[in-house]
């Protein structure tokens, strides 16, 4: 459902996605893992197609990113950093809108909102200006606008972020449940959340993925934890890679 | 189509949900009608509104880039731009959509001064042409600084910015044609040039649509540079996106 083949995006000379590829089929959750500034968020941007690529192709449910753009996000839920919206909106009105915006109007649409707001526990603030709201209801109204539309494929920025452990809990249980049906993308730094719900995972460092596998085969193949995997992959590399810099200004 | 109608209506409402648009339709209303008197609207003897139209170039200069500097500079402070746009929504969908909100508040304000027909009709017998198309110039005039305000507020997120470089820009549009500046140019361009620069002013054409003397290539003029800043806003948008 989802194929990406050698993307790439720079910000000046700053590379922040160098050339990666992945599949993820229907049924799966990828989590995405990796240090701050890896490139998770980067990538994300151009799945939900934000941000273009400068090279490289990505496609979902075999439209593409770039010449399909509008076919993609119709079938694409996303929820981005931060969870961006309307501050002054109230929840109801804001979820009317990305309605609206995806073609879903009349009874269908207080449908949708009805089940949104049921699933992702938001039904007590749908009267309240998105700006008042905590961290935690903000991250649920922006899950609940990723899913108003029923998408195939979701593309979740580090979901839990922001949550309690009960919240969290029940995001998580709301993604398995979610997870038969579409194919979802997740990003975290979360260890813990990789083995509580994702099926895969790809370990992201400065734009290179360093291992795509499953939580399991990685845990064998160092014999630890995923904490001790995730040092490995991402750290030891930087400590060759920086000594490696530092040896002609030593000789010099 | 159905981007556009999302956009253009959550946009309309966001102008009446936060105080933006009674602020400016206040401000507006105030001073439109205040500068007219003030200059002696009564002392002309005359049931026209030629003096308030004669406002509007100067009015709008400070008051529609203020409408506008927020248009795109907030929606990529807040980054709510990266939600608007991972909804089924085209980039120049999204900016006709802002764009025709805007323009809608600021033709509301313009429907709110009829007290100032009423009041030329119960004190004369006025001439309607010039009133009907003082309001279609004022209407087109503001149409055009929206959309320089529009490209500029996607420049920057900084919104001071916007409504800085939108004004300056506004102003040399509107004096390019005055004669000081025609007087000054003439001194070192050739002619050819500066009749190219006199073309371009905003306020001869103004001046003579508020007249009532509507030409095809005095509205043209307005439709066709307003097209121009919202296709460079589209495109100039595209590549600070891309930019990140």
């Amino acid at each position: 459902m989802l194929e990406v083949k050698g993307l790439r995006k720079a910000f000046g000379p700053i590379v922040a996605v160098d050339g990666i590829s992945f599949e993820a089929a229907r049924g799966d959750v990828l989590g995405f893992l990796g240090p701050n500034g890896a490139g998770k968020t980067t990538t994300m941007r151009m799945l939900s197609c934000f941000l273009p690529p400068d090279g490289g192709t990505a496609s979902v449910l075999g439209y593409d990113i770039m010449a399909q753009s509008v076919a993609v996000r119709r079938s694409t839920g996303y929820l981005a950093e931060n969870v961006p919206a309307y501050d002054e909106m109230t929840t109801e009105g804001f979820l009317k809108f990305v309605c609206a915006a995806r073609g879903i109007n009349g009874r269908k649409r207080q449908q949708a909102i009805d089940a949104v707001a049921g699933s992702c526990a938001i039904a007590d603030v749908m009267h309240q200006p998105i700006g008042t709201l905590s961290k935690g209801y903000r991250r649920r109204v922006g899950l609940a606008q990723a899913l108003v539309h029923d998408p195939p494929v979701l593309i979740l920025d580090e979901p839990t972020d922001g949550l309690d452990p009960n919240q969290k809990h029940d995001v998580r249980e709301l993604i398995k449940d979610l997870a038969r049906e579409k194919c979802i993308v997740i990003s975290t730094h979360i260890l813990e959340e990789v083995d509580a719900i994702c099926n895969r995972m790809i370990i992201i460092d400065r734009g290179k993925i360093r291992a795509d596998s499953t939580p399991e085969k990685l845990r064998e193949e160092v014999n630890g934890s995923l904490d001790e995997v995730f040092r490995k992959l991402t750290v030891e590399r930087r400590e060759v890679h920086s000594e490696g810099a530092a040896v002609p200004g030593g000789a010099g | 189509m159905k981007g556009f109608t999302s956009v253009f209506k959550r946009e309309l409402q966001s102008y009446f949900s936060t105080p933006l648009a009674y602020v400016f339709l206040v401000i507006f209303l105030f001073f439109s009608s205040f500068i007219t008197f003030q200059k002696g609207f009564f002392e002309m003897r005359e049931a026209s509104l030629r003096l308030f139209f004669g406002n509007m170039p100067l009015l709008f200069i400070f008051l529609v880039p203020a409408l506008a500097m927020r248009l795109w500079a907030e929606e990529r402070r807040t980054n709510s731009i990266e939600l608007l746009f991972s909804l089924p929504v085209r980039l120049p969908e999204a900016v006709l959509a802002k764009f025709f909100a805007c323009w809608a508040v600021i033709a509301l304000a313009l429907v709110l001064t009829c007290p100032m027909v009423i009041t030329v009709c119960y004190l004369g017998d006025p001439d309607w042409g010039p009133i009907v198309t003082g309001y279609l110039g004022s209407l087109l005039l503001a149409g055009t600084y929206l959309a320089i305000g529009s490209f500029f507020s996607c420049l920057s997120r900084n919104q001071v910015i916007a409504f800085v470089l939108s004004v300056v820009a506004c102003v040399v549009f509107l004096y390019a044609g005055s004669p000081s500046v025609m007087n000054y140019l003439a001194g070192f361009l050739p002619a050819g040039l500066v009749r190219v620069v006199e073309s371009l002013s905003f306020r001869s054409r103004f001046e003579s649509i508020q007249r009532g003397v509507i030409e095809f290539r005095d509205v043209a003029f307005f439709v066709l540079l307003a097209s121009g800043w919202l296709w460079a806003n589209v495109i100039a948008l595209r590549g600070r996106i891309a930019a990140g």
